[in-house]
């Protein structure tokens, strides 16, 4: 015989303070875990999201990051003529030759000031980013000193915005207008012309990478393979995804931080809900008698008081993921290692991370209650009786 | 205080819930102690060791990647107060496979005899430093680095260059150590790089550390060389070495703010957690409550009997956390540097302050309401309360 699953509700419910209380250290708990899941999953879903399936990037041999790459342009003019790479309507091969710099704007969030990727490119670089739409002012013009920015730079740098100068290179630059790509990792860029970045940095013949277009899924590891063994070129390939992809790893650390804090936090919280639970064997003991001489087992009561433990846990989980939903689309920025600047991105609740959240609650409450029950169910029916 | 006795002897009725409480407080008041000391290291009270509190970096004004002449080192060694300059250069590159983070590690080149003039802490061997200085193709490798990869004088380490289009074929001359922290450093001679950028455009400095006559002088030096390079092809940003290693925590996601969220989280979890204990206890007693204010006891004797038990209680919560936050920072001290002041964490005089203060007010404010409560109840209803 099972007690019913009202009589744990209507208990938890006549001692509502305790219960409130538990439940709210258990939902803190159950917050800081989700908070730090929300940061990690935002910074992988913007990275996942971006990256053409088709487009691969070419940098130079031995190096991790546009940034370190050293990408000389008559490699490029060798390299565009490969088969399998897609044309445009013009005929015109889709290979973009780009020149990639970072540059320091003070933002909102960091008065001292953060590094941010400045990109130079040609129109077939703009064909490529077919994603990027804008949604204020226009493209720069090629020839000119003009910059278009994406959206969150736009949002995160007043410094940034239409129709302020940015000082970097040899002078300065008018922003003429903002763009939004879904490639979300694109819109944390400064997008200008390649020729007039180039001549400021002195990189005329050396720029960074080149980003190009296959034709197909088949052409496009075909391209990879035939850019990567060519030792003329000597030149490293790897799909666009794949390369955003890696800087997920600059989330690691907060997702470890995260996690030993909440592993810490659930600890302590344990110890409140067995508190909670062992103060509410000790007050229903005479309750437990009548029951055990209504013929309830031993068993019955241990289920019991552990489902009863359960249910505090999981009210406390619901009530975490409850406060921690309104960080769901914060933005932030992030450094990243491998581009030497800041990639801004939203924190995202996935349900993935809300039941992994609540699994967390239950967890904690099976922990804090099975002692508990066992005591309940160990109670001998005169002790009981006579106890409280 | 002729009341602790009695005060004890009620913390002491219930032992495993008393027992249960303290722990639980421990762990939550350890984690917000580590956090407090990670926020007043950082933040507030953090000090530059005594070598590094005279040494300045010189940095490209828009970011550390872009380089700076190498001619500006004679011209920063004449500001009034330097000592000496030392150009240095990040060289990056790949040792074995970097997708394993633990061959991650600083590896830079320096003028091999200003190396050890301007880190006057480091400590090396007079020959091992005299044969790092001498071979163009030499470093020196920090202990903790040189223990964790195996490095022996005599070793050859090969670095993969991704920034440089070059590799580091280099010979472990010296290892050193410091009388300050450990940097996990690889310095090699930048001879290496001037052999293989020979004639490059590329052979430039990463940027410049210099050492100050005095601690006095830094701000005004700092002021100096970036007044002097205001116009020049490269602006210079111009700070000491400490504030130089902090300007990276911002790379790591918004440091302040997550600190201050978990602080904050923790705080309120133990304040719940101890009120509900002294809530529970509380109510057990009611009855008590009626039979001391029948023997005399005024209201606020007894307001204080149950606030003075949560007051014993968090603070015996609070001693143990920060006894575990200690050890916890002594772990913190063995890992990885990311950033100088993880590597001299410790629990400060204001943190335990800090940390005793909160335990004090969530004992006495977890305990009030109910103590109050309780003081209040009419003598007739508390003897007869039945729970």
């Amino acid at each position: 015989m099972i007690l019913p699953l009202s009589y744990n509700l209507r208990n938890l419910a006549v001692r509502r303070t305790t219960t409130a209380m538990t439940a709210l250290g258990i939902a803190l708990t159950v917050a800081v875990l989700a908070a730090s899941f929300a940061l990690v999953d935002g910074l992988r879903l913007a990275l996942e999201a971006s990256g053409h399936p088709l487009n691969i990037l070419v940098t130079r041999k031995g190096s991790e990051s546009e940034l370190a790459s050293n990408f000389e342009r008559r490699v490029f003019d060798d390299l565009k003529f490969k088969p399998g790479i897609a044309r445009n309507a013009a005929g015109e091969p889709l290979a973009s030759l780009e020149v990639v710099t970072v540059i320091n704007l003070v933002s909102v969030e960091f008065p001292e000031g953060a590094n941010v990727n400045v990109r130079g490119v040609t129109p077939v670089g703009l064909e490529l980013r077919e994603d990027a739409r804008l949604t204020e002012g226009r493209w720069f013009t090629p020839g000119r000193r003009e910059a278009t920015v994406g959206s969150s730079i736009a949002k995160r740098y007043p410094e940034a915005r239409p129709g302020r100068k940015i000082r970097f290179g040899r002078g300065e630059w008018e922003v003429v207008g903002v763009y939004d790509s879904e490639q979300m990792a694109r819109n944390s860029e400064i997008l200008v012309d390649l020729n007039q970045v180039a001549a400021d940095f002195g990189r005329e013949s050396v720029l960074s990478s080149a980003l190009v277009r296959a034709t197909d899924p088949v052409a496009h590891q075909a391209l990879i393979n035939d850019l990567e063994a060519d030792t003329r070129l000597n030149v490293q390939a790897r799909s666009e995804k794949e390369y955003y992809a890696q800087q997920t790893s600059s989330g690691d650390l907060i997702r470890y931080l995260g996690t030993v804090v909440a592993v810490i936090m659930a600890v302590g919280s344990c110890f409140g809900a067995m508190n909670t639970m062992y103060a509410a064997v000790a007050r229903r003991s005479r309750e437990i008698g009548t029951l055990r001489v209504l013929g309830f087992s031993r068993s019955a009561i241990l289920v019991s008081f552990f489902i009863e433990s359960l249910m505090l846990a999981a009210l406390g989980g619901a009530l975490g993921i409850l406060l921690v939903l309104p960080v769901n689309g914060l933005s932030t920025g992030i450094g990243s290692f491998v581009t030497f600047s800041e990639i801004a991105f939203q924190l995202r609740i996935t349900p993935q991370t809300m039941a992994a959240a609540f699994l967390f609650a239950l967890a904690m409450g099976a922990a804090g209650g099975l002692l508990p029950a066992f005591q309940a169910a160990r109670k001998e029916i005169l002790t009981a009786l006579r106890e409280g | 205080m002729k009341f602790l006795p009695l005060i004890v002897k009620n913390a002491l009725r219930n032992r495993r819930r008393t027992l249960l409480t303290i722990s639980s407080l421990a762990i939550s008041l350890c984690l917000l102690g580590v956090m407090m000391a990670l926020y007043y290291a950082l933040f507030i009270g953090g000090q530059p060791a005594k070598a590094q509190a005279r040494r300045v970096v010189v940095r490209h004004k828009v970011s550390i990647v872009f380089p700076l002449p190498l001619y500006f080192r004679e011209r920063i060694a004449q500001v009034p107060g330097v000592e000496e300059v030392m150009l240095w250069s990040w060289f990056g590159g790949v040792y074995k496979d970097a997708r394993d983070q633990r061959n991650f590690f600083a590896r830079m080149a320096a003028d091999a005899e200003r190396l050890f003039r301007v880190y006057q802490d480091y400590v090396i061997p007079e020959e091992q430093k005299q044969a790092f200085i001498r071979d163009p193709a030499g470093c020196i490798v920090n202990k903790a680095l040189a223990e964790r990869h195996g490095f022996q004088v005599g070793d050859k380490i090969l670095i993969r260059g991704d920034i440089y289009p070059f590799d580091l074929d280099l010979t472990v001359r010296g290892i050193y150590s410091s009388t300050d922290f450990d940097d996990d450093t690889l310095w090699f001679n930048w001879k290496y790089m001037e052999n293989a950028l020979r004639n490059s455009p590329r052979l430039m400095a990463g940027g410049f550390t210099l050492l100050a006559r005095s601690e006095q002088d830094v701000a005004a030096i700092s002021r100096a060389v970036d007044e002097m390079f205001a116009n020049s092809e490269a602006p210079t940003k111009t700070e000491s070495e400490y504030a130089f290693g902090l300007s990276f925590l911002s790379f790591l996601g918004n440091i302040k703010v997550i600190l201050m969220s978990i602080c904050f989280a923790v705080t309120f979890t133990v304040l719940l957690i101890t009120a509900n204990t002294m809530a529970m206890s509380v109510r057990e007693r009611v009855r008590e409550v009626g039979v001391l204010r029948t023997l005399g006891f005024g209201q606020p004797a007894i307001v204080g009997l149950i606030v003075g038990e949560s007051a014993l209680i968090s603070l015996a919560g609070g001693l143990l956390g920060v006894l575990v936050a200690g050890g916890l920072c002594w772990v913190i001290r063995q890992g990885p540097a990311i950033v100088q002041q993880a590597k001299t964490l410790t629990i400060e005089w204001p943190v335990f302050a800090a940390l005793m203060g909160v335990s004090l007010i969530v004992g006495v404010a977890s305990a009030i309401v109910p103590a109050v409560a309780a003081a209040r109840t009419n003598i007739i209803d508390a003897l007869r309360f039945t729970d």
